[in-house]
């Protein structure tokens, strides 16, 4: 198996090839067969990527199932995983199945509808694994289309506005990313990611139109990068789409969303900015702290006061992935550690809140949270499920949420105390907003008429969240689990991010002294 | 010697003298019963040209005294310009017909302005530039008015013709300066005076005139007024001429010159190269998103287009270059989709070009609407469609010749157009009311549409050499 990288990569689009060309029709058997092949497709690429994940060498710091081929334009076909990326791509091909499986109630036009879930699928898993700049845009850039597609179609009342905005924000943010790109390949002569790992790009400073630029080309092209990144992370205050995108997208496409779409931006801080631009990241880390910390606060107070379901889980997301930012700009084990544990574990607990929504809206048809209250009368299996999560996304210990918020934590006080203090005001807002979420959801007296009737989860829905309940959990009290896998790769990110700032230093220094 | 002069310029007699015997045949048999028979002729013998010298032609050669190149650079433009004017022209062919607005002139016409076109990237002189360039807009302005009971369509020829001519008195002007300070209106003899530094006052002001009268020509900001006018008032499959094979025949020229005549003072013209397309890509990309008329909309799409791919020629390098014929290659494969799509859209049998008509498109066409689907992202740019590509590649040779801003520049400009493109996107998927529009038309026109989308995805994986063709034709304009 030469190259499962390829096969796990490629499967979905596979299927969805296959489907587009030969399902035919829009009946009920068609219906059914489009949803049955894309449950297939995709719990066989889970399957086939375990083998990826029981093959990996956790020692070995490099990149492993390295594939290498050449490409167009002379560029080259090249992918791999590493420490940081492997575990990303096992969420990708985990969370997908149950992404299928959420939408099994879906109606208009559902051929269309798997395969672009499918194609977005084969999209994500080639971010994760790509070793070329341009296949990683593409991959990266093309999950746009798909995404752009999802909410445009199947997507609520606003939809129109929503998909544009994701789109031209998403892209303006990428297209900077690649002029720094084809920069860099002018800069090393090379496009191959584990190459331009090594390289390192100059850092002396200089002057661009009067304004004295620190770190030089080093913090141009973190800063083309960051556009791109903090966008679809989102980082505040560039987090507006996210909001809009979630509530107008229909459940499986914020599932696929927040799980896995915006564990892109911080993939691609660890994958380059950090790595590649060492001086640019150091000049730049302060003001991306004190970003995470607004973040933090800032949109756990917004979340609060929100009215409708899923914008609260929104920005509850956006405040979450100011914490993995934040342990990412630390640079140390604690931090990146926690940084992608809470990215992963993130994965698990907002796709099941919104499948948690999902549940009710399918019934109910609304997402406002006054139209409910007191459903634990007539749903208590929900409202166990619901609360489980929701103490997950408050970071209770025990769950995933835990390990992932204290390690950024405990990394950020040791690079910048007042950003760590200021972010754990952010657990408490968290634990505020998520439990009068719940209180007012749930809890309360069922006065609703139009809930008198409402019942409880069916085996489907059983069956979607289990594994993501067993995730949280496993996650939460066997930590060393995502550790063992991701350490020695952040301990090498982070010993090479210190070597060359060092080295940098002393370059500048004399340089200083020459003068 | 006359006759190995005759040798080398032997495609364009004989696509000359095929288009006298065909007026010839046509005035003196059926006359316009024998148009649609025309068109497939002089299409087959487009392409049959386009193969041949594709295949036959190699190393450099110059006929009566370096007026005439040819080389590796004119026959990779020459093979883009015959085979999209081939096939525009065969799309035409039903459109026009079953309206009956096709004149036996059209297809004598359109050979015509190839011949143009093919003398216009083979120049090596002024005098053949503009013997070209002229040849190629008479019989342009003609199909424009094409529909002599159209007001549109008369007054997009009139506007073109009148506009036109200006342009033309600019270029004539400029190679009027130049001759005069150069002494000689040969390329070869002009390159060895108009070195940077060395330029004589007069000198610059030839060539800015001679660049602003190219730039008329490939619509380039600010010499694009008659573009949207142009495209929107001519009949359709005039109009999908006009994107494709004169835009690469000009881009070519401005190559020929800037390059042959003038590779000496890149620094004189970078910078004007540089503002044409700033100006191009952000005006091309802002005032698409006004549009109603897909017609129009083309229009500001393919200024955008020409203003990448000046990116290519403001780099001033072989891969500069290179990008360029790339970018046009692709661009004008985009193109030929795109406006198979348009020249199906009907409504009770008339033409329709509202993009509101566009609405749930998606819904009643699935695969027709999927196609259009992947040119838009292609034109917009968006991986892995080959438009990105075509972006990337000016993109680096942009880079590469130190003009950071003008990329950043284009980059940003790209997200503005992708709204445009996007919107198409929108009405035919997540349009709310149902629209009345039908895709009709010859299986032809299926045909371009399906192929064009489908290379734009083939072309990821395999691009049919078109890169290395490129490369090589760009090294001979190029050193």
């Amino acid at each position: 198996m030469d190259n499962i990288l390829s096969i796990v990569t490629f499967i979905p689009a596979f299927a969805a090839g296959l489907m587009a060309l030969l399902l035919r029709g829009e009946d009920a058997a068609a219906q059914r067969n489009a949803k049955w092949i894309a449950l297939l497709a995709t719990s066989i690429t889970f399957l086939v990527s375990l083998a990826i994940y029981l093959d990996f060498d956790p020692a070995n710091t490099g990149f492993q199932f390295v594939e290498e081929a050449e490409w167009i334009f002379g560029l080259k076909y090249k992918m791999g995983v590493d420490g940081i990326s492997v575990l990303f791509v096992m969420l990708t091909t985990f969370v997908m199945p149950l992404t299928i499986l959420a939408s099994w109630n879906v109606t208009t036009r559902v051929k269309e509808y798997m395969v672009a879930f499918l194609l977005l699928e084969t999209l994500m898993l080639g971010v994760f694994m790509a070793l070329d700049l341009v296949l990683f845009y593409l991959f990266f850039e093309a999950g746009l289309i798909p995404m752009f597609l999802i909410i445009g179609i199947w997507g609520g009342k606003e939809r129109i506005y929503a998909s544009f905005k994701f789109f031209l924000y998403t892209f303006f943010g990428s297209v900077l990313m690649l002029v720094a790109m084809v920069a860099m390949y002018a800069d090393a002569g090379t496009t191959d990611i584990e190459t331009l790992l090594t390289h390192s790009f100059s850092a002396a400073s200089f002057d661009v139109l009067g304004v004295h630029i620190v770190g030089g080309m080093q913090t141009l092209m973190f800063l083309a990068f960051f556009a791109s990144f903090a966008v679809k992370m989102p980082m505040w205050p560039v987090h507006t789409w996210l909001p809009d995108a979630h509530v107008q997208a229909p459940t499986a496409g914020s599932v696929v969303l927040a799980a896995i779409l915006l564990k892109m931006g911080g993939y691609g801080f660890l994958r380059f900015s950090l790595p590649m631009f060492p001086v640019g990241a150091d000049v730049m880390t302060d003001l991306i702290l004190w970003m995470s910390a607004i973040a933090v606060v800032y949109t756990s107070l917004v979340a609060m006061v929100q009215e409708d379901m899923k914008k609260l889980i929104a920005y509850s997301s956006v405040a979450h992935m100011g914490f993995v930012t934040m342990g990412i700009f630390a640079a140390n084990q604690q931090g990146i550690d926690g940084a992608i544990f809470q990215m992963l574990s993130h994965g698990f607990i907002s796709a099941a809140l919104f499948l948690c929504v999902g549940v009710i809206y399918d019934r109910m048809h609304t997402r406002d949270i006054d139209a409910y209250g007191g459903l634990v009368i007539r749903m208590p299996a929900y409202a166990l499920v619901f609360m489980f999560f929701t103490m997950g996304n408050v970071g209770l210990p025990g769950t995933s949420g835990f390990v992932g918020e204290f390690l950024t934590l405990m990394g950020t006080f040791q690079k910048n105390t007042w950003v760590a203090a200021v972010a754990a005001t952010g657990v408490i807002f968290s634990a505020g907003y998520a439990l009068w979420l719940f209180r007012r959801v749930v809890f309360g007296d069922l006065i609703k008429e139009s809930l008198k009737t409402i019942k409880d989860m069916d085996a489907r829905e059983r069956f979607i969240f289990a594994p993501l309940v067993v995730m949280t959990i496993l996650l939460g009290v066997y930590p060393s689990l995502v550790t063992d896998i991701i350490g020695p790769s952040t301990e090498a990110l982070i010993s090479n991010f210190n070597q060359s700032l060092a080295a940098a230093d002393t370059a500048s220094a004399t340089q200083i002294a020459s003068h | 010697m006359i006759q190995a002069d005759l040798s080398i310029v032997l495609p364009e007699i004989v696509l000359a003298l095929y288009a006298m015997v065909a007026l010839l045949a046509a005035v003196y048999t059926g006359k316009d019963k024998l148009a649609s028979t025309l068109v497939w002729v002089t299409g087959g013998l487009m392409v049959a040209l386009a193969v041949w010298i594709a295949t036959g032609g190699n190393g450099s050669q110059e006929a009566f005294g370096g007026m005439f190149v040819d080389d590796g650079f004119s026959r990779f433009a020459k093979v883009v310009i015959l085979v999209a004017a081939a096939a525009v022209m065969i799309m035409g062919q039903d459109y026009m017909s079953r309206r009956g607005m096709l004149p036996f002139e059209y297809p004598i016409l359109i050979a015509l302005s190839a011949v143009g076109m093919m003398v216009m990237v083979s120049a090596g002189d002024l005098m053949a530039l503009y013997m070209g360039l002229e040849l190629q807009s008479l019989a342009l302005y003609v199909v424009a008015s094409l529909r002599r009971d159209s007001v549109k369509s008369t007054e997009a020829g009139l506007k073109y013709f009148v506009l036109g001519a200006l342009s033309s008195g600019l270029l004539l002007y400029g190679a009027s300066l130049v001759y005069g300070f150069a002494g000689t209106t040969k390329f070869a003899g002009i390159i060895q005076v108009a070195e940077h530094g060395h330029m004589s006052l007069g000198m610059l002001f030839g060539l800015v005139f001679l660049i602003s009268g190219m730039a008329f020509k490939v619509s380039a900001v600010p010499f694009h007024m008659w573009t949207p006018d142009v495209y929107e008032g001519s009949p359709t499959p005039v109009t999908a001429f006009f994107a494709t094979a004169p835009k690469v025949a000009a881009m070519g020229l401005f190559a020929r010159v800037l390059h042959d005549a003038f590779g000496g003072a890149i620094v004189d013209w970078q910078q004007v190269i540089v503002v044409l397309s700033v100006l191009s890509m952000f005006l091309g990309a802002v005032a698409a998103i006004g549009q109603r008329d897909i017609k129009r909309l083309m229009a500001f799409s393919s200024i955008a287009h020409m203003g990448y791919a000046l990116i290519g020629l403001a780099a001033g390098t072989e891969a500069g270059v290179s990008a360029m014929l790339v970018y046009l290659a692709i661009y004008v494969t985009m193109n030929v989709g795109t406006f198979s799509f348009i020249l199906m859209l009907e409504k009770d049998g008339k033409p329709v070009t509202d993009i509101d008509a566009l609405n749930q498109f998606a819904s009643r066409e699935p695969g027709k609407a999927l196609a259009v689907l992947v040119l838009m992202f292609s034109l917009a740019g968006v991986p892995p469609m080959l438009g990105f590509f075509a972006k990337l590649g000016v993109w680096q040779a942009g880079v590469d010749a130190g003009l950071m801003g003008l990329v950043i520049a284009s980059a940003v400009a790209s997200v503005i157009g992708a709204f445009y493109y996007l919107r198409i996107v929108f009405y035919m998927y997540f349009g709310a009311s149902e629209g009345e529009v039908e895709a009709k038309g010859s299986p032809v026109l299926t045909l371009g549409l399906m192929a064009s989308a489908a290379l734009m995805l083939i072309g990821v994986v395999y691009q049919f050499g078109i890169d290395g063709a490129a490369a090589a034709a760009a090294a001979t304009l190029v050193n």
